[in-house]
């Protein structure tokens, strides 16, 4: 009889496409539904479910090397997905490569967005909620609680995380950089497109001091202001309305330039001590070019943001490689602790 | 007077060696576009402020009065009044990169006044004649004017901010810059103090000036014309008419011209106060 040994099996954003992983994505019921095929599955002693919109990933312990086979046919069948389909799509490590590889999604260089940090919650809340289901031991809560561990060491000591890659959050650091707390901070969103929305709702979880909306259609201005629990000023008078706001983002569909130099520069003449940070996310742009020469006013457009944006995620893919050695050396030293649990495991059986 | 066997030069060296080890670290970090540790480059200028409090309290018992009776003294004095004062803003305010370039500054300042012997060639003894008030009234302005360095400090990382942030420019040590806004509060908190410890120091100076109007020249009208300068700063900034870059660039300009006012200042005080020649340098 084989000694048990520690498994992933799952599919990613690696290995998968997105309808492949719309199929495996386990919502609602399904997740409680593969708990309960897997506590009846013999051989498998301890597992944990990661389960995110770019990954599915089951690991565990197995006492047998068939008992993962057994665990692959029960994920097809539950998400009726064809063997063949999953064999081609599958990732499958075992032992300490299936630990290295968990350092890594915790640390956040396996995900799309390298150096993410809502990856680290997802895993933590995984393994939460095995721990509340009674399905880890001693194997698998010794890897994860090292994993965090590892995880937060490499954020600390690598500039993995630094810098934002999202346009939206790319504005809110920009913002910071300008103001420091953005608590006293009033933000105008001109326009209530998609991309607006969206920055407007990062600066709302920046717990910005005030926010406001205007826009052509007020209907729409009043539904966005509701929902970011804003006011809502009438397009026409976004001038007048100017020099009270620190941060203004248009994202209007006006074919010319809505905020004029002379306009901005008419507002900071009643506010010249605090700056003015326009946020352009509009094609064609929303704010005259010339506005970025005022004194005390800074100005981002779309292409602005994209290239922080891309300068952020090359540090961070420059930082990979660090990061990876720095992870192989937890993972040596994790794998010679857990290599004789997984022995105990086995005597225990 | 020694101190452990070392005089207040030796002291005054090994504490611009503190600072120039927190420049210096400070300086490896930003290559490296690494965070630095704002408790060790606290710690390490801390470390050289006592030395440099040594030097300068060595230095005073041998010249029987406060340490800012000649060019070298001036300097170190200035040197550690930005210190002082770092230590207070940099434990309160916690203001990143402060440490590193006031320990730039520092450096700089006790560096050179280290470097030239000349500034440190003649030593005036009892250099305020037992007058406690005009020593005061010295040793007040000069701790003014570390705070104006201070501000210039501030203002340059306010010019190097909004630089960054005009021009796009957002890595390296701008990525490590505080906020624009704190900075402009830093810096109206910074002319503010100044001002308050030059009027005192001026208003000092002014009741004796007022008994002896002859004694009245040039360096000291050029003292009164930084004092209004800075005054005047304050006042438009206050108003809201001396504001963001305009602000900043007057701020360091002006110390600069501060500084340069302080060798006139000097040599024109106590023309004819006993001199001794420096003992011999210990290493």
């Amino acid at each position: 009889m084989s000694a048990p040994t520690f498994f992933l099996l799952g599919a990613s954003h690696h290995t998968a496409p997105l309808e492949l992983r719309e199929k495996l994505a386990l919502a609602g019921d399904k997740l409680d539904a593969l708990h309960g095929e897997l506590r009846s599955l013999a051989g498998l002693q301890e597992f944990a479910v990661l389960n995110t919109c770019n990954r599915v990933e089951i690991y565990g312990v197995a006492a047998q090397p068939e008992t993962v086979a057994h665990l692959q046919a029960a994920l097809c069948a539950l998400n009726q997905l064809d063997a063949a389909v999953f064999a081609r799509i599958r990732l499958e490590l075992r032992d300490r490569t299936a630990l290295q590889h968990l350092l890594e999604v915790a640390a956040g260089i396996d995900s799309q967005m390298v150096g993410e940090t809502e990856i680290l919650g997802q895993v933590k809340d995984a393994y939460a909620a095995a721990q509340a289901r009674g399905t880890t031991g001693p194997v698998l809560n010794r890897i994860f609680q090292k994993t965090f561990q590892a995880a937060k060491h490499v954020r600390t000591n690598t500039a993995i995380g630094e810098g934002q890659i999202s346009v939206a959050s790319v504005a809110v650091d920009l913002a910071l950089k300008i103001f420091g707390d953005l608590r006293r901070c009033r933000v105008l969103v001109v326009g209530a497109g998609a991309i607006g929305e969206k920055t407007a709702r990062a600066f709302k979880s920046r717990d910005v001091g005030e926010m406001a909306v205007a826009s052509r259609n007020f209907q729409h201005a009043g539904e966005l202001a509701t929902t970011l629990a804003a006011q809502t000023v009438a397009f026409d008078r976004v001038a007048e309305a100017l020099p009270h706001f620190d941060i203004a983002v248009c994202s209007t569909a006006a074919p010319v330039a809505i905020v004029t130099q002379a306009m901005a520069a008419l507002a900071m003449r009643q506010r010249a001590v605090r700056p003015l940070f326009f946020i352009d996310l509009a094609m064609p742009r929303n704010i005259e070019p010339g506005v970025a020469d005022l004194p005390n006013v800074f100005l981002y457009n779309l292409d602005d943001l994209a290239k922080v944006s891309a300068e952020n995620l090359a540090l961070r893919q420059a930082e990979m490689e660090r990061v990876r050695s720095l992870l192989t050396e937890k993972a040596d030293v994790l794998w010679r602790q857990v290599e004789p649990r997984l022995s105990g495991n086995h005597a225990a059986t | 007077m020694t101190f452990l066997g070392l005089g207040d030069r030796a002291w005054l060296w090994l504490a611009s060696a503190c600072y120039l080890i927190a420049f210096v670290l400070g300086t490896v970090a930003l290559l490296r576009d690494r965070r630095q540790s704002r408790l060790a480059m606290y710690a390490i200028v801390a470390a050289g402020f006592v030395l440099q409090t040594l030097g300068l309290y060595l230095r005073g018992r041998a010249v029987k009065g406060c340490p800012i009776g000649n060019t070298f003294e001036i300097f170190q004095f200035t040197a550690w009044s930005a210190i002082s004062l770092y230590l207070v803003i940099g434990a309160t305010f916690r203001l990143s990169l402060l440490g590193y370039f006031t320990s730039c500054l520092s450096a700089v300042l006790t560096v050179v006044s280290l470097g030239a012997p000349g500034w440190d060639a003649t030593r005036r003894i009892n250099a305020f004649g037992g007058t406690a008030w005009v020593e005061l009234h010295a040793a007040l302005a000069l701790f003014s004017y570390g705070v104006f360095a201070l501000l210039a400090l501030t203002s340059g990382m306010y010019l190097l901010q909004t630089y960054s942030l005009k021009h796009k420019h957002l890595r390296g040590l701008f990525s490590f810059l505080p906020s624009i806004l704190d900075l402009d509060h830093i810096s109206v908190r910074l002319l503010l103090v100044g001002v308050v410890l030059m009027t005192w120091s001026l208003g000092i100076g002014a009741y004796h000036w007022l008994q002896d109007l002859a004694s009245v020249d040039t360096p000291k009208l050029l003292t009164a014309g930084v004092w209004l300068a800075y005054c005047l700063v304050l006042i438009l900034r206050l108003r809201s008419r001396l504001v963001a870059q305009r602000l900043a660039w007057v701020c360091v300009v002006l110390f600069v011209a501060a500084l340069l006012s302080l060798g006139p200042v000097n040599a024109s005080r106590h023309p004819v106060a006993p001199a001794v020649p420096p003992p011999a340098h210990k290493p």
